[in-house]
C-alpha cells in the first residue's frame, strides 16, 4: 500500500514537473519577443556557448569519423561494398550519428553549465538582487541563455559533422587509397536536401531541450549546495532523454515530408 | 522621528504569510517614516526575512497591504513595481553580488535600465565612481567579488544598493558573519550613508551593538507578530524579561 502511494505521488510529481516546465516555456516565448531585449547577453552566451564548445565538439566530431570509418571498413569490404563507404559513411554522420552525439556533449557540457550556475545564484540570492534591482532576471538569465544554445548547436552540429567527414577521409585516404577529391565527391553525391535539412532543423529543437532543461533546473533550485549539484545533474539526465525523445519524433515527422 | 502628521514611506498592514502549516507572519504591522532608521528584531525563523522579502515583492504575502510611498505594491503591475524597486536599496546577508562580474560590472547592472531615474545622473562611470567612494573601496573596481574579503563584499553590495539612489535601504543582518572591527565599520558607514544621502532604513538584525548605534526605534517581532515597539533605551529597560532578553550580549 505504502508503495503504491508512493507511486502515485511520483507519478504526480513528474506530470506537476512537466506542466511547469511548459509554463517555463510558455514564459519563455512570453519574454522573447517583449522589449526590453538583453542583445549583449545574448551574444556573450553565444560566445561562450558556441566557441567554448567548438574545440569540444571537433575533436569529438574527428574522433567519431575515424572511429566508424574504421569500424565500418572490414564488413563493408568483406560484403564487397567498399565503394559504398563514403556515401554510407556521410549519410549516417549528417543524418543521425552526428545531431546525436554532438547534442549529447553539449547536454553534458552546456547543460550542466546552465544548471550549476542558475542554481548557485539561486542559492546565493544573486537572482534576487537582480529582481529587487528592477531588471527581469528571467529575461536577463534565461531568455538569452536559450536562445544561444538554439543558435548555437546547429553550427556547432555542421562544424562537428564537417570533422567527422574529414577524419573519414583520413582513414578512406590512408587503408583504401581513396583520393581526398573522390571521397568528397561521392559525399556530396550521395547527400541530399532530404538529408541536410530535417538533420539540421532537428539539432535547433535539441538546442532548445537543452537550454530549456537547463534553465529550468538552475532557476528552480532549492535545497542549497545539494540542490547546485541536482540542478547540474538532473539537467544532463532530462535533457538526454529529451534528445532521444525528439530525434525519434524528428525522424518520424521528417519520415512524412521526406521519402527515406 | 516619527511624527503624528507624518506620512510614513513605507506602511505594512495586517500581514499574513503561511508556507504550509506554517504560518510565519500572522498579522504584522510596520509604519517607516522619512529619514528613520527602524530596527526589526527577533528571534531566528521568526520572519524577519519573510518579511523584508514581501517588502521588495519577491515574495507575495497571503493577506494584508504593503504601500511604499502610497503605493500599494501588492496590486501593482510588473512594470510599475520594477520602477518603485528603484527607490529601494537591498542589502542581502550574503551580499549577493554576482560573482561573474567585476565589481564595476556588478554596480553598473542597476544603471543599464533605469540611469534616466536618477535625479542628478552624470555618467555611468561617474555614478559608480562616486558610490565605491562612498564605502571607501574605489581601488576594488576592477576586482572580482571572489577576490574581496567578507566585509568588502558587504561594503561593495552596500555600494550597489545606493547607485540608484533609492530613498529607502533594507539591510538584511548587515553585520552577521562579520568580525566585531569589520561590523562596526559596517554600522559607521549606515550611518554615514543616512545622513549623506537621507534615506530610511529598515534593519533587520541581532546584533545589538548596531541596534544601539543606529536604531531610532525598534520593533520586536514575536511568533508572527509585533510584540513590543519602543526605542533602545525602553526596550532594553523593559519590565518584560522576553523583550530584555533581546537585548542581552
Amino acid at each position: 500500500m505504502k508503495k503504491e502511494n508512493s507511486l502515485i505521488t511520483r507519478t504526480k510529481l513528474f506530470f506537476a514537473e512537466i506542466g511547469d516546465m511548459t509554463l517555463f516555456a510558455g514564459r519563455f516565448f512570453r519574454e522573447l519577443f517583449s522589449p526590453p531585449f538583453e542583445f549583449r547577453e545574448l551574444i556573450r552566451q553565444c560566445y561562450n556557448m558556441g566557441i567554448r564548445s567548438l574545440f569540444l565538439v571537433m575533436v569529438t566530431g574527428f574522433i567519431l569519423g575515424l572511429v566508424f570509418t574504421l569500424q565500418s571498413r572490414p564488413t563493408l569490404t568483406d560484403l564487397g561494398a567498399a565503394s559504398w563507404m563514403p556515401s554510407m559513411i556521410s549519410i549516417s554522420i549528417v543524418r543521425e550519428i552526428g545531431p546525436v552525439i554532438i547534442a549529447l556533449i553539449c547536454a553534458g557540457r552546456i547543460g550542466s553549465g546552465i544548471g550549476a550556475e542558475l542554481g548557485s545564484m539561486r542559492v546565493t540570492e544573486q537572482i534576487d538582487a537582480m529582481e529587487v534591482s528592477g531588471t527581469n532576471p528571467f529575461k536577463y538569465l534565461v531568455v538569452t541563455r536559450i536562445l544561444a544554445v538554439t543558435l548555437m548547436l546547429p553550427l556547432l552540429v555542421i562544424a562537428g559533422d564537417t570533422v567527422a567527414l574529414f577524419g573519414s577521409a583520413i582513414i578512406e585516404n590512408l587503408k583504401g587509397d581513396v583520393s581526398y577529391t573522390l571521397y568528397f565527391n561521392k559525399v556530396f553525391d550521395a547527400l541530399s536536401f532530404s538529408d541536410v535539412l530535417p538533420a539540421t532543423v532537428k539539432t535547433v529543437f535539441f538546442g532548445f531541450a537543452i537550454g530549456l532543461v537547463g534553465t529550468y533546473k538552475g532557476y528552480n533550485c532549492s535545497k542549497g549546495t545539494v540542490g547546485v549539484g541536482e540542478a547540474s545533474n538532473s539537467a544532463v539526465v532530462y535533457s538526454s532523454m529529451l534528445l532521444f525523445i525528439i530525434d525519434f519524433i524528428a525522424v518520424f515527422v521528417s519520415d512524412i515530408f521526406f521519402e527515406v | 522621528m516619527k511624527k503624528e502628521n507624518q506620512t510614513p514611506v513605507l506602511e505594512l498592514k495586517d500581514i499574513h504569510k503561511s508556507f504550509g502549516e506554517n504560518h510565519v507572519l500572522k498579522g504584522f504591522n510596520l509604519q517607516l517614516f522619512k529619514g528613520e532608521n527602524l530596527v526589526i528584531m527577533g528571534k531566528s525563523g521568526s520572519g524577519k526575512s519573510v518579511m523584508v522579502k514581501c517588502i521588495v515583492g519577491l515574495i507575495q504575502p497571503d493577506s494584508g497591504s504593503i504601500t511604499i510611498n502610497g503605493h500599494d505594491i501588492i496590486t501593482m503591475g510588473q512594470r510599475e513595481l520594477d520602477f518603485l524597486r528603484t527607490q529601494i536599496g537591498f542589502l542581502f546577508q550574503g551580499s549577493a553580488l554576482y560573482d561573474s562580474m567585476t565589481v564595476r560590472e556588478n554596480l553598473e547592472f542597476p544603471l543599464r535600465r533605469h540611469k534616466d531615474k536618477i535625479e542628478d545622473f552624470k555618467s555611468t562611470e561617474q555614478s559608480v565612481q562616486d558610490a565605491l567612494k562612498s564605502v571607501g573601496l574605489l581601488h576594488t573596481i576592477d576586482l572580482m567579488p571572489s577576490e574581496l574579503s567578507g566585509g568588502m563584499q558587504r561594503r561593495v553590495a552596500l555600494a550597489r544598493a545606493l547607485i540608484l539612489k533609492p530613498k529607502i535601504i533594507m539591510y538584511d543582518e548587515p553585520t552577521t558573519g562579520l568580525d566585531p572591527i569589520t561590523a562596526n565599520e559596517i554600522i559607521q558607514l549606515m550611518r554615514s550613508i543616512q545622513k549623506e544621502y537621507n534615506t530610511s532604513s529598515l534593519i533587520i538584525t541581532h546584533d545589538v551593538d548596531c541596534v544601539r548605534v543606529i536604531s531610532n526605534r525598534i520593533i520586536l517581532l514575536v511568533d508572527g507578530i509585533n510584540y513590543a515597539e519602543g526605542t533602545y533605551d525602553e526596550l532594553s529597560n523593559s519590565s518584560d524579561p522576553q523583550t530584555r532578553a533581546f537585548f542581552k550580549n
